[in-house]
C-alpha cells in the first residue's frame, strides 16, 4: 500500500527564454489517490512532472514525498519512491532486452540477482506480457512497449506511479486493457492525459492546469461535466458525457458515471 | 540506395544475431574479447610481404561462423563495405614499391581477417556483455559507459535521421537525395533533435536510479569450454605464427611427389 503523500507548495518554474511554465501550484496528494492532471497543450503539465521527478530544478517553492524534500541530495530516494513512465516508450526503453530493461532499475538499486529476477517477472506478470522477457523492445508493438514502460516502473516497487499520456498511439483495445491495468494499480497515481474518458475511468480526482496554475481541482463528474471551465481551459467533455450523434440525448446533464451506476 | 532505415535494420540485425544460442555465443565474453584481440595482434605482427604464412589463419573466422550458426551474408555484406577503404589505403603500394603487389595482397587480406575478426565478436556478443567484459579486464569505468552510451546514440541518431529523410522525401518528389541547400539546417536539426531525445534517453536512466556505473546483473561464468576454446586457440595462433605451416604441407608434398 503507499505510503508517502506528495506534496508541492508554491511550486515556481521558468525555462532559461524566459517562459514561465509554472506560476504557482500547490497541491496535496494523499497516499492511494488516483489523480488525473488535465490541461491544454502547453499548460505546464509535463513540466510538472519533471519538476516533481526532479528532471528540473524549480526557480521556487518546494515538493515533498512523504518526509524526504525533493532535492539534489535525495533524488536517489526520491526516484525510489516515485516512478514516472514517459510519454514516448522509446526514450525509456533503451536495453537489448526486455528483461535487461526492467532489471535496470532494481540493478541500480544493488538489489541481489534473485530479488532482481523476482521483480522482473512479478513486473511483468502484473502488466500481462511475461512471454515478452527475451525479446528486443525496439521491436515490440506500441502496446506492447508501452507495458513494459510500466513494467520498468513497477519493478522498482515505488509508491507513486506519474504517467505522462498514457494512452498516447494505442489502439483502442490495448487503451482497454491499459485502463485496466491502471485501475489495478495500488499505487498512488498521477496521470497526465487529454484522453479525459480514460481519466475519468481511471481517476478519482481531477486537477485542471491552465498556464501554469492549478485553474480547478475536484471529483471528475464535476469537473469534466463543467462545459464553461473545459472551455475556458481549452478542453472538451470526455466523449462519453457528449451528446450522442444517433439518438441525440444530452449527457452532461444527470450525468452517471461508472462508479454511481446503479 | 541505401537509407538511414537500412543502417537501423543492419544494426538491429547485429543485435539479433549477437543474442543467438550456440556454443560461441554461450562461450564468457572476456574468453570472446580476449581471443579476438588475441587474433588481431597476431594478424598484424607479420611482415609486409607475408602472404603464405597468414592462410592458416582463415581458420578463424571461417569456423567462428561455422560453430556460431551465422549466415554468410551479413558477415559477407559488412566486409564488401570496408573494401573500398582497404583498396584505397593499399592502391598506392604497387607504384612506389618494386613488391607492391606483394604488400597490398598481404594488407587487404589482413585487413579482411582483422575486420572479419571484430565484427564476430560483435556478432556474437551483445554490446552489453562485452562492455562487462571490458570491465573485467580493467578498462576504467568512464570509457565503458562512453563506448554503450554512443552505442545507443547511433542508434537514436539513424532513427531521427530516418524520420527527417521521410518527411523530406516525402515533401520533395523526384529529388535524388537531399538537395545541397538544405544541408546545414538537415544537419542542424538533426543535431538538436538527437540532443534532446538523448537528453531523454538519460533522463529516464537517471529516473531509474542510475549513477555511472552499469550494472550487469549476476553476469556470466567462466567455464571449463572457455579455458579450452581460449587455449586452442592460442596454440594455433602460436603455431600458426612461429611455423609457415602452408610452407611446411608445400614441402611435404613435394617430396612425396618427388
Amino acid at each position: 500500500m503507499s505510503r508517502y503523500q506528495l506534496k508541492v507548495q508554491n511550486l515556481r518554474f521558468a525555462f532559461p527564454d524566459g517562459h514561465q511554465a509554472v506560476r504557482d501550484i500547490t497541491l496535496q496528494i494523499q497516499p492511494g489517490e488516483a489523480v488525473g492532471v488535465i490541461g491544454a497543450n502547453g499548460a505546464g503539465k509535463s513540466t510538472l512532472l519533471s519538476l516533481l521527478m526532479g528532471v528540473l530544478t524549480p526557480a521556487g517553492g518546494e515538493i515533498q514525498v512523504g518526509d524526504a524534500m525533493v532535492s539534489r541530495h535525495t533524488l536517489p530516494l526520491i526516484r525510489q519512491r516515485m516512478g514516472l513512465v514517459f510519454q514516448d516508450p522509446d526514450d525509456q526503453l533503451f536495453m537489448p532486452t526486455v528483461y535487461d530493461d526492467v532489471a535496470f532499475g532494481p540493478r541500480n538499486y544493488g538489489l541481489d540477482e534473485d530479488e532482481v529476477q523476482r521483480r522482473v517477472h512479478e513486473a511483468l506478470n502484473w502488466v500481462g506480457i511475461p512471454q515478452l522477457v527475451d525479446r528486443a523492445p525496439s521491436k515490440l508493438s506500441g502496446g506492447e512497449k508501452r507495458a513494459v514502460a510500466i513494467a520498468t516502473v513497477l519493478a522498482m516497487e515505488p509508491d507513486i506511479v506519474i504517467m505522462d499520456e498514457p494512452t498516447t498511439g494505442l489502439d483502442p483495445k490495448a487503451r482497454r486493457r491499459l485502463i485496466a491495468l491502471l485501475n489495478g494499480l495500488h499505487q498512488t497515481k498521477v496521470i497526465t492525459s487529454h484522453d479525459l474518458d480514460m481519466v475519468m475511468d481511471t481517476c478519482r480526482r481531477v486537477i485542471v492546469i491552465q498556464d501554469g496554475a492549478v485553474a480547478a481541482d475536484g471529483r471528475p463528474e464535476a469537473i469534466l461535466t463543467d462545459g464553461s471551465l473545459l472551455d475556458r481551459c481549452g478542453l472538451e467533455a470526455p466523449l462519453a458525457l457528449q451528446s450522442c450523434p444517433v439518438c441525440h440525448t444530452h449527457k452532461v446533464e444527470g450525468v452517471l458515471l461508472p462508479e454511481q451506476a446503479p | 540506395m541505401s537509407t538511414p532505415g537500412d543502417s537501423l535494420f543492419d544494426l538491429r540485425q547485429l543485435e539479433d544475431l549477437a543474442r543467438g544460442d550456440s556454443a560461441i555465443h554461450r562461450l564468457h565474453p572476456l574468453t570472446k574479447l580476449l581471443t579476438t584481440l588475441g587474433y588481431i595482434m597476431v594478424v598484424i605482427s607479420y611482415d609486409r610481404y607475408a602472404i603464405s604464412p597468414l592462410l592458416p589463419l582463415i581458420f578463424y573466422p571461417l569456423l567462428v561462423v561455422l560453430w556460431a550458426d551465422l549466415p554468410f551474408t551479413p558477415l559477407g555484406k559488412r566486409l564488401l563495405l570496408g573494401l573500398p577503404l582497404i583498396v584505397g589505403i593499399g592502391i598506392l603500394n604497387p607504384f612506389f614499391d618494386p613488391r607492391g603487389w606483394l604488400t597490398f595482397v598481404s594488407f587487404a587480406l589482413r585487413s579482411l581477417l582483422t575486420i572479419s575478426a571484430g565484427l564476430l565478436l560483435v556478432m556474437t556478443t551483445s554490446m552489453d556483455r562485452l562492455a562487462y567484459a571490458l570491465r573485467r579486464v580493467g578498462v576504467p569505468r568512464i570509457f565503458v559507459l562512453q563506448l554503450l552510451l554512443t552505442y545507443r546514440y547511433i542508434a537514436v541518431l539513424v532513427e531521427e535521421l530516418a524520420r527527417m529523410t521521410r518527411a523530406y522525401t516525402l515533401r520533395a518528389p523526384g529529388q535524388k537525395g537531399i538537395q545541397r541547400a538544405a544541408w546545414g539546417s538537415f544537419a542542424g536539426q538533426l543535431l538538436l533533435r538527437t540532443y534532446d531525445r538523448a537528453q531523454r534517453v538519460y533522463d529516464a536512466m537517471l529516473l531509474r536510479g542510475f549513477t555511472g556505473e552499469y550494472h550487469m546483473g549476476r553476469g556470466d561464468s567462466w567455464h571449463r569450454n572457455d579455458a579450452l576454446y581460449l587455449l586452442g586457440w592460442a596454440v594455433w595462433m602460436v603455431g600458426a605464427r612461429s611455423v609457415d605451416l602452408p610452407m611446411l604441407v608445400g614441402q611435404w608434398l613435394m617430396e612425396r611427389m618427388g
